[in-house]
């Protein structure tokens, strides 16, 4: 898996506790488990914790995740790195997770990463300097008739052209 | 015209809310399920459906549904399968997105004919938005006295939960679904002991796929003879079919299965033929994992018959002249395409989400991502295409789930078909390296390479 665990991001957060109604809703997924199971709500908490954190998993943050489901904190680590989903690093404002696999490339997904990459000036995997961008090279997001597409935040962006990226880019940098 | 079984009321204004798709005859199934039917009456129709797992496998529904067992006092669980992740498909998400209370009804009636009183969706993390599509159906079913304590004064109670995952292609195979769902890193299990005996927290149970569950409310509505009439030979029934690549109209298009396949590709009310006026080069009819069949092998099976869509015919004469149905996710490539770049795209999809459990796929995924990546930007030999060989021949069948021979099938199937392709790329070493597909750089300076 891409993922690789940084630990360096030692930095505690300010993100915790979470507020009540993290914790509520928190509360009612671990009870869609039977008795016991209750680690079973690991990776729903995950994306409510990379929400609240910014966009990405601190290691303060999936000790308070350990915690909170009564697990220990490698547990946490273990699924963290495995998912790729989960930013282990800090990510920018908006992360673009732009598809790369066979079908979106018949349709010409590469050169729209070239061309994200160029209107952004950040390259795949990096953050851009204004920390306003993320980008991912990312494998199939399940939108093969609609590519070339990219993921942004809980959305598709898709039939990307040229003119729809500049309208992006422009949008999300006057957000 | 292939007939309508699953979209047929996907155009209906509101279809999402609950009252149109009741208006449209929706949740009758459970009405009929409920009050008149017994469980075993359930799956003997589904049985008799011939209904086939729409994941990929093919397995026939009510086998699986039979061999869940039934120990007193231990739970069992019925889990929707919704880990869409195949390149080449989205036709899950297609039917949640626009049809969820469809899924929402087969939950109910499936997971009554199992017996399960908790079920879960597990879908994939990146569909986040369709969580809320589906929690939204769920709240109106169960608002209407279809799921929850003492569904329509039956007695039987039901509770259903949409768990979304982290991103791992992985996750599709069903037990590492099942791991996942525990909470853990998506590991497929050792086999036997099979779901069917020991799945979610070691209890009994069934996973099946979206589109497997979403036929059910038919057959129950229907009888499973009626279901049986339409297809052809043991595929029976209609298949979601995600069309994408070089063609006129990407979407998603249900068809009869036995639908000629030249039909499929080339008719407008499908395919509509290939784009932009170029020559069909080759398709992968089921998913990347399935082989890709050249253009001259497409349209005719080895006994000279027009080639059909269905799960025998489109693997006829096996893998030497055949592919698989696989998940139906139809993937076209014209002239322009590179089958030696599309492997190596695909071998890099499935070294990425590997789970790293057994060496043959770790490791051989690696390896043959090194020869073709050599290859493609022509600094390969001769000798490595029959290195590529010899690796993914030791992959297949050598792993704990089926992500190995999905790895290694494609490889094996592009050397079949188009070792031609893979010698160019060696003979002319100076024409790749500089090659560019469009891109303002070489291919050998792409971040993302």
């Amino acid at each position: 898996m891409g993922n690789t665990y940084d630990t360096r991001t030692k930095e505690v957060t300010a993100k915790i506790p979470f507020p009540q109604d993290l914790l509520d809703k928190i509360e009612e997924i671990t009870k869609r488990y039977p008795a016991g199971k209750q680690k079973s709500a690991l990776i729903p908490v995950l994306h409510i914790a990379q929400k609240q954190n910014e966009g990405w998993l601190s290691i303060p943050v999936m000790d308070y995740v350990a915690g909170l489901l009564h697990i220990t904190p490698i547990e946490v680590y273990e699924v963290a790195t495995f998912y790729t989903m989960f930013n282990l690093k800090p990510v920018g404002k908006f992360v673009l997770e732009v598809c790369r696999t066979g079908p979106c490339c018949t349709r010409g997904a590469e050169k729209m990463i070239e061309y994200i990459e160029q209107k952004t000036n950040c390259k795949v995997g990096a953050n851009s300097a204004d920390g306003l961008f993320t980008i991912k090279a990312v494998e199939c997001l399940g939108a093969c008739g609609y590519a070339p597409m990219l993921q942004l935040g809980d959305s598709f962006v898709e039939f990307l052209t040229e003119e729809k990226v500049d309208s992006l880019i422009n949008e999300l940098k006057n957000k | 015209m292939s007939k309508k079984l699953l979209l047929e009321h996907i155009n209906v204004p509101n279809i999402l809310g609950f009252e149109a798709y009741r208006s449209k005859g929706g949740y009758t199934s459970v009405e009929k399920a409920l009050k008149t039917m017994s469980p075993e009456a359930i799956v003997e129709e589904v049985k008799k459906s011939g209904l086939r797992g729409r994941g990929g496998a093919g397995f026939p529904t009510g086998m699986k549904w039979s061999f869940l067992a039934k120990p007193e006092g231990i739970p069992r669980y019925l889990v929707c399968n919704a880990d869409e992740s195949e390149p080449g498909t989205f036709k899950d998400r297609y039917l949640m997105e626009k049809l969820p209370h469809l899924l929402v009804e087969g939950m109910i009636v499936s997971s009554f004919a199992l017996g399960a009183n908790t079920s879960y969706i597990y879908i994939r993390g990146e569909y986040m938005w369709i969580v809320g599509i589906l929690e939204k159906a769920i709240a109106e079913a169960k608002a209407n006295g279809f799921l929850g304590k003492n569904i329509l004064g039956s007695g039987y109670d039901l509770e259903l939960y949409v768990q979304p995952g982290g991103g791992a292609y992985i996750c599709g195979e069903e037990t590492a679904l099942l791991e996942s769902l525990e909470g853990k890193r998506g590991n497929p299990r050792m086999k036997p002991p099979f779901p069917a005996v020991k799945g979610l927290w070691q209890s009994p149970t069934v996973v099946n796929n979206v589109e497997t569950i979403a036929a059910v409310p038919w057959i129950v509505n229907n009888t499973g003879d009626e279901y049986a009439k339409i297809g052809i030979g043991k595929s029976t029934g209609t298949k979601l079919i995600s069309a994408g690549g070089n063609i006129n109209r990407p979407g998603v298009y249900e068809i009869d299965l036995g639908l000629p396949v030249d039909e499929f590709l080339n008719s407008d009310e499908y395919c509509g033929g290939i784009a932009n006026g170029k020559k069909f080069k080759a398709v992968v009819p089921g998913g990347s994992s399935v082989p890709i069949l050249p253009a001259e092998l497409f349209y005719k099976t080895a006994n000279g018959e027009d080639r059909l869509m269905s799960y025998e015919s489109l693997a006829d004469g096996g893998f030497a002249t055949g592919s698989m149905l696989g998940s139906g996710g139809f993937i076209v490539y014209d002239e322009d395409q590179c089958i030696v770049r599309n492997t190596w795209n695909f071998t890099r999809f499935y070294n990425h989400e590997s789970c790293g459990q057994c060496s043959p796929c770790r490791e051989g995924t690696g390896w043959m991502l090194k020869v073709l990546h050599k290859i493609e930007h022509g600094q390969g030999s001769m000798e490595d295409i029959d290195l590529l060989w010899d690796i993914q021949r030791r992959i297949e069948g050598n792993t704990i789930c089926p992500l190995g021979d999905a790895a290694a099938w494609p490889v094996a199937a592009a050397i079949r078909h188009f070792r031609e392709e893979f010698e160019w790329h060696i003979k002319n070493p100076a024409e790749c390296m500089v090659r560019n597909y469009g891109l303002k750089k070489s291919t050998l300076e792409l971040s993302f390479n």
